[in-house]
């Protein structure tokens, strides 16, 4: 069982009066991302809402201190400080525990122009947690496609619906042989922390991907944001897994999905409720628009379930 | 008190000897030639436990800088090298390197930059990063690569602006000349471990290079100008403490040669300068006054030094070893015209470009080049 939001510590690393939009997932999620890590952390940000949203020099809304860098370079910036902190340590110039080097960053900076600095931090099995707070949409320069946006959706770069199906970037971390890879969401808060926590009590590359229904690319409602996402999880658009040296076991509800215990709901639902998606269905082809969206989502299902089967 | 000893060795290797004996504590390194000797020497140093640091083999040279000044800013010393592409594919970082004032020193072997492929030395790629604000010294043997490698990460670690040490594939990277290295101790008493004032510390949380004002932000711009001027005293009092401590002397701001009573003055850099000292003998034989000057310091550019070393109407031969496209001839022409103007107006400053990919430059050739030029 997760641990219940009633019983996460108070402390707060996410401070209040910064700039995201009301409902953001992406500070809500770094809110319980704090409240694992503690304040012996270092922080790195690609450009992103999470870089905007934090305040403008010098004032900072995130009790960590924070390097910016630039956007291809999460993993080999955080590599850099992770071996700085190491051998600093070893000779004698760092006091204490040694902080957990985290990057927090987009679905942009991670599947798209991050993904080739990533891939080799993991290869090398650096010591960090990468966290991608999924928003499926380049949604700091005004929601534009990335390698994360499903396929249907609108975005200003795919104005007719992106063509292509996501990719399915956890998994292709998992296939770098790293020791952790977890997948998270905002309705889910207990089960993210947990993830977290596990994942700072382990040595080497860490990946932790945060489903963030972010109201103003999706086109929802901004108090709708954890009911979208527990809506992505119902429905198996999102699966909560985490996989500990390569094995895969998946989470609570999408445990009973892939066991067959519970039935997926219908994507219908999820995707009428975001203008993302229904905006391109008002036409003929609405119907088979729809069963795209959903042959994508079952046949991830039906490909997890048989991956997660795997365990050389 | 130990003697310094003296090894035969190549420039890159005299590189890599420089950089263990700086101990520096994080190195990320990609291969490119020439470069890649100095790579693979680290990596072998830190492998046997000759040198304490942590070797990064990342995946390209964007990310070789992106670890670089990722490690700088949490508090570490750093070093890296790069040519040509490799050096060009860090452009966005040489950015956030100098204007997030962090330290790191990087040596580029100059490399002539694609298309179309070429392995050999030209300038164009450490010409072309000009305006990314770093410090720039080029180099013209073997010992000076290692004694600027050392007066860099004092001048890098006192001003916090990154410092690149240029010097030429294969003329100095691969080719072996004598060099003496100094007492560890003489190097530690020159180079003092690094403390820098600021580092990502989870005891003082605070912002690294987030969204910025303008009003802020063209005040950070302008520190950055002002601080890159006034790192050429610090470039000088490197040069004059190394030389009290060790014994050696490149040069400062600028070397010159039999430059006093000069009426002909060759103005380059790099190998090329080395070989132009044979070329003002060979002029002074025929009975021309023939001097050098050569800017060990590209960026900033050492406008007085120049201003107050070239005797009185001398004809300057640029010759440059790049392209400066849009104008005639190369950088350093316009460089130097540019600092001369309405200041000495004495001088005159003719221009060739010369040994563009590698084109062997010889004394000969050189001496011929200038004497064509006189006439012009
Ligand atoms: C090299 C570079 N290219 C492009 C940009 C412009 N840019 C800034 S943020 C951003 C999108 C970020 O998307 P993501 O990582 O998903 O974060 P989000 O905005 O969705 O939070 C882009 C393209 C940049 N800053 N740097
Ligand atoms: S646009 Fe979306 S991700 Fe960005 S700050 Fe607003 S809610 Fe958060
Ligand atoms: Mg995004």
């Amino acid at each position: 069982m997760a641990t219940s939001i009633k019983k996460l510590p108070d402390i707060e690393q996410v401070l209040s009066g910064n700039g995201a939009c009301g409902g953001c997932p992406a500070t809500m999620a770094l809110r319980i991302v704090g409240k694992a890590l503690g304040p012996n952390a270092i922080m790195l940000l690609t450009p992103s809402c999470s870089v905007a949203s934090m305040g403008m020099t010098p004032k900072l809304g995130y009790n960590w201190p924070c390097i910016n860098i630039t956007f291809a370079s999460a993993g080999s910036s955080a590599s850099g400080i992770t071996h700085a902190v190491e051998i600093m340590k070893e000779k004698d110039r760092l006091q204490g525990e040694l902080p957990t080097v985290f990057s927090w960053v987009g679905d942009g900076g991670t599947y798209d122009i991050g993904f080739q600095a990533l891939s080799a931090a993991a290869e090398r099995n650096d010591n960090m947690i990468h966290f991608c707070y999924n928003n499926e949409a380049y949604s700091n320069t005004g929601v534009q496609r990335s390698g994360a946006t499903p396929r249907g959706t609108f975005t200003t770069t795919t104005p007719t619906g992106k063509r292509q199906p996501k990719k399915n970037m956890p998994l292709l971390m998992l296939e770098h042989n790293i020791p952790y890879v977890a997948t998270a969401t905002v309705a889910y808060p207990g089960d993210l922390y947990d993830k977290v926590v596990k994942a700072k009590n382990i040595q080497g590359m860490k990946y932790i991907e945060i489903l963030a229904p972010c109201y103003l690319g999706w086109q929802f409602d901004m108090p709708e944001t954890v009911q979208m996402s527990r809506m992505a999880v119902r429905s198996g658009a999102w699966l909560l897994w985490e996989a500990e040296n390569g094995k895969i076991n998946f989470n609570n509800p999408s445990s009973q999905i892939i066991s067959g215990k519970k039935e997926a709901e219908p994507v219908d639902e999820y995707v009428m409720k975001q203008g993302r998606f229904n905006r391109l269905l008002k036409g003929p082809d609405a119907a088979q628009r729809i069963a795209e969206i959903q042959g994508d989502i079952d046949r991830e299902i039906a490909f997890m379930r048989e991956r997660a089967k795997i365990t050389i | 008190m130990k003697a310094a000893q003296v090894i035969m060795d190549t420039g890159t290797h005299a590189a890599a000897l420089a950089v263990k004996s700086a101990r520096v504590d994080v190195i990320p390194g990609y291969p490119i030639t020439p470069q890649t000797s100095i790579m693979e020497a680290i990596a072998g140093m830190v492998e046997n436990g000759e040198l304490n640091a942590r070797f990064i083999p990342v995946e390209g040279e964007h990310s070789v800088l992106a670890a670089a000044v990722a490690a700088s800013a949490a508090g570490a010393r750093v070093f890296t090298a790069t040519s040509a592409n490799g050096l060009l594919y860090m452009h966005e970082v040489l950015h956030m390197a100098s204007g997030g004032r962090l330290p790191v020193v990087m040596c580029n072997v100059n490399r002539g930059v694609f298309a179309p492929w070429t392995l050999w030395a030209d300038h164009q790629d450490s010409f072309a990063q000009r305006d990314t604000g770093w410090i720039q010294y080029h180099c013209s043997s073997n010992q000076e690569v290692f004694n600027t490698i050392l007066q860099a990460f004092r001048v890098a670690e006192q001003i916090n602006i990154p410092v690149m040490v240029n010097f030429d594939g294969f003329a100095i990277s691969h080719c072996l000349m004598p060099l003496t290295l100094p007492p560890q101790e003489d190097i530690d008493r020159f180079l003092p471990p690094h403390k820098p004032e600021w580092r990502l510390d989870p005891a003082n949380p605070s912002s690294f290079s987030n969204v910025t004002m303008a009003a802020e932000y063209a005040t950070f711009r302008q520190l950055l100008s002002d601080d890159i001027m006034a790192s050429i005293p610090m470039v000088k009092q490197a040069a004059q403490e190394y030389k009290e401590i060790t014994g050696m002397w490149d040069g400062d701001t600028i070397d010159t040669y039999r430059l006093e009573d000069a009426e002909v003055v060759a103005f380059a850099v790099n190998s090329m300068a080395a070989e132009l000292r044979l070329s003002i003998d060979m002029l002074r034989e025929q009975g021309i006054k023939a001097g050098l000057l050569r800017p060990r310091l590209y960026l900033p550019f050492p406008t007085e030094d120049i201003i107050s070393a070239l005797p009185k109407n001398a004809q300057v031969m640029v010759l440059d070893r790049n392209y400066n496209y849009g104008h005639p001839g190369g950088i350093l022409a316009s460089e130097l015209k540019s600092v001369l103007y309405g200041r000495r107006n004495d001088i005159t400053v003719k221009n060739r470009v010369m040994g563009i990919g590698g084109i062997d430059l010889t004394r000969r050739f050189m001496a011929s080049e200038i004497r064509a030029m006189m006439d012009e």
